[in-house]
């Protein structure tokens, strides 16, 4: 079952799981994530250049002037072949990157009647800005797990350590399949999916860290408030509680 | 696939001292371990992480409940039978590392296998496989203080893995190695019970638990919650974490 499993990352499955895994990729990062079905490889990697299309497709001119056909396949194949572009979502993005100035027909069209795209020159300067410029705090989704911890803290009834514990196992568990995923890729020469899954790794590493710490602050916090009579022997484990730096060594 | 439970706690509890002062360091403990199973456990400082590891590995005995070892109850057996279990079937990175300082890398590793009467030049050859296995072949002929604190924890780990012990404990394995040396290290872990091995291990990182098929998370010496055993990725969707 558990070999299974891990194969089960493997080429055969991954159509089924990754549209979900990537759906609670997005709700767990507070976006909506345009066109699930039709991401059906590379879960976050789709997710990802999903979101950068228009980026992806200047980056794509600017290795040379190419056909949206082409463009289409270019695309697929630095995916790893695994993500089947929808080839009218290329023609409106192409569409709407002519409309921004950003991409023109070059004028030549083969017998179809397909045309020529090339990146303009205020194309190309999009495209080198994107890769120059830093992400701000405020391009990123809202922490909205952060929101609801906070939310949590504050509303009668709810018990934040059963939230925080709640997530750090489903937290904990996305980052074993990341890992399992990353564990299939290892041998591959998929350099750039391994980055992006690496990324996602380190980011679900760093909440977990976060949950840990915020539990510890708030153990601490319930020890200062506890009425002095009330901590006998029995607690004498639990009042005990670990720093920081002893958490995090 | 073989379901034999290679570790069983059943209703594990450790009191250390008694009365007013007494530390309840584990309580009601029960976790199977099978084989080819990898099993991370997390948890703060003092929450009985390395107590429990010690009671899975014969170092120290439960105040309640059994551990078993393949099915042999710890408790029934002599201190004679107790030591050649640990000897040949238990692998124990400690959090310490406990290396011999008067004895090389190899000798360090070697040493399990000659106390379980292998040929001394058999024993070495075995050593310098376990230690090209976790990196650091080269170093074999060092002796502790000669290697910086990340070699000296894979040597330990080549001693736990040497020989054809079923049952690996490791407490913190990768405490003192960077990002990448610590993930090489989970590797072979993981690769050691992809073969058939069993493995618990304690740490405090996330991404190292990550490599486990199931991890287990200790609050106060009780078991508060776990992720259970290869989770389908469906898991991910019903979570209501991720709401
Ligand atoms: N010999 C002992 N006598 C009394 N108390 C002990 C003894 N050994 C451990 N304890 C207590 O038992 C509890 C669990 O200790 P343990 O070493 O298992 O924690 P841990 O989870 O491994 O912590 P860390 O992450 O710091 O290594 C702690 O409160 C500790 O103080
Ligand atoms: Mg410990």
């Amino acid at each position: 079952m558990r070999s299974g499993d891990r194969n089960g990352a493997d080429a055969g499955e991954v159509p089924q799981r990754v549209p979900r895994d990537a759906a609670a990729r997005a709700r767990l990062s507070g976006t909506a994530v345009p066109d699930m079905p039709r991401l059906t490889g590379h879960t976050a990697y789709a997710y990802l250049v999903a979101m950068s299309i228009r980026h992806g497709l200047l980056a794509l001119l600017e290795r040379s002037p190419m056909y949206g056909y082409q463009l289409r396949h270019e695309f697929e194949r630095s995916t790893g072949a695994t993500w089947p572009l929808n080839v009218g979502q290329v023609y409106t993005t192409l569409a709407r990157l002519e409309r921004d100035g950003l991409v023109e027909q070059t004028g030549e069209s083969d017998e179809d009647g397909k045309v020529v795209y090339r990146l303009t020159d205020a194309g190309h300067a999009e495209l080198t800005g994107w890769f120059a410029t830093p992400l701000a705090g405020a391009d990123r989704p809202r922490d909205e797990l952060a929101i609801k911890v906070a939310l949590a803290l504050t509303t009668p009834g709810v018990d934040v350590r059963s939230v925080l514990q709640t997530q750090r196992t489903a937290t904990l568990r996305h980052l074993q399949e990341l890992t399992r995923l990353k564990a299939v890729a290892d041998g591959s020469e998929d350099t750039a999916w391994l980055l992006v899954l690496d990324s996602m790794i380190f980011r679900a590493e760093a909440e977990v860290r976060w949950l840990d710490h915020s539990e510890t602050r708030l153990a601490r916090l319930a020890a200062t408030q506890r009425p002095a009579g009330a901590s006998g022997p029995s607690t004498a484990v639990s009042t005990d509680e670990p720093s920081d730096e002893a958490v995090r060594r | 696939m073989s379901t034999g439970a290679v570790l069983e706690l059943r209703g594990v509890g450790r009191v250390h001292g008694e009365g007013p002062t007494a530390v309840h360091a584990l309580r009601d403990i029960s976790l199977t371990l099978r084989s080819g199973e990898l099993i991370a456990v997390m948890g703060p400082s003092g929450s009985g992480k390395s107590t429990l590891l010690h009671l899975a590995g014969g170092l120290d005995a439960p105040s309640d409940g059994a551990v078993l070892v393949e099915g042999t109850d710890l408790a029934t057996l002599s201190r004679a039978e107790l030591a050649a279990v640990r000897r040949r079937s238990l692998g124990y990175v400690f959090q310490d590392l406990n290396l011999i300082p008067a004895l090389t890398a190899a000798e360090n590793v070697a040493l399990p296998r000659e106390l379980d009467g292998v040929r001394a030049r058999d024993a070495r050859r075995e050593a310098l496989d376990a230690l090209a296995e976790v990196g650091v072949g080269e170093l074999a002929d060092r002796f502790p203080d000669e290697m910086s604190g990340g070699q000296q924890q894979r040597v330990a780990i080549a001693r736990a893995l040497i020989g054809p012990r079923r049952l690996v404990l490791a407490d913190e394995p990768t405490g003192a190695l960077d990002s990448q040396t610590g993930e090489d290290v989970l590797r072979v872990l993981r690769a050691r019970c992809d073969a058939g091995a069993s493995g618990l291990l304690v740490t405090h990182e996330a991404r190292h638990a990550a490599w486990a098929d199931r991890v287990v998370f200790l609050r106060d010496g009780a078991l508060v919650d776990d992720t259970g055993a290869a989770p389908p990725p469906e898991v991910l969707l019903t979570a209501d974490g991720f709401g």
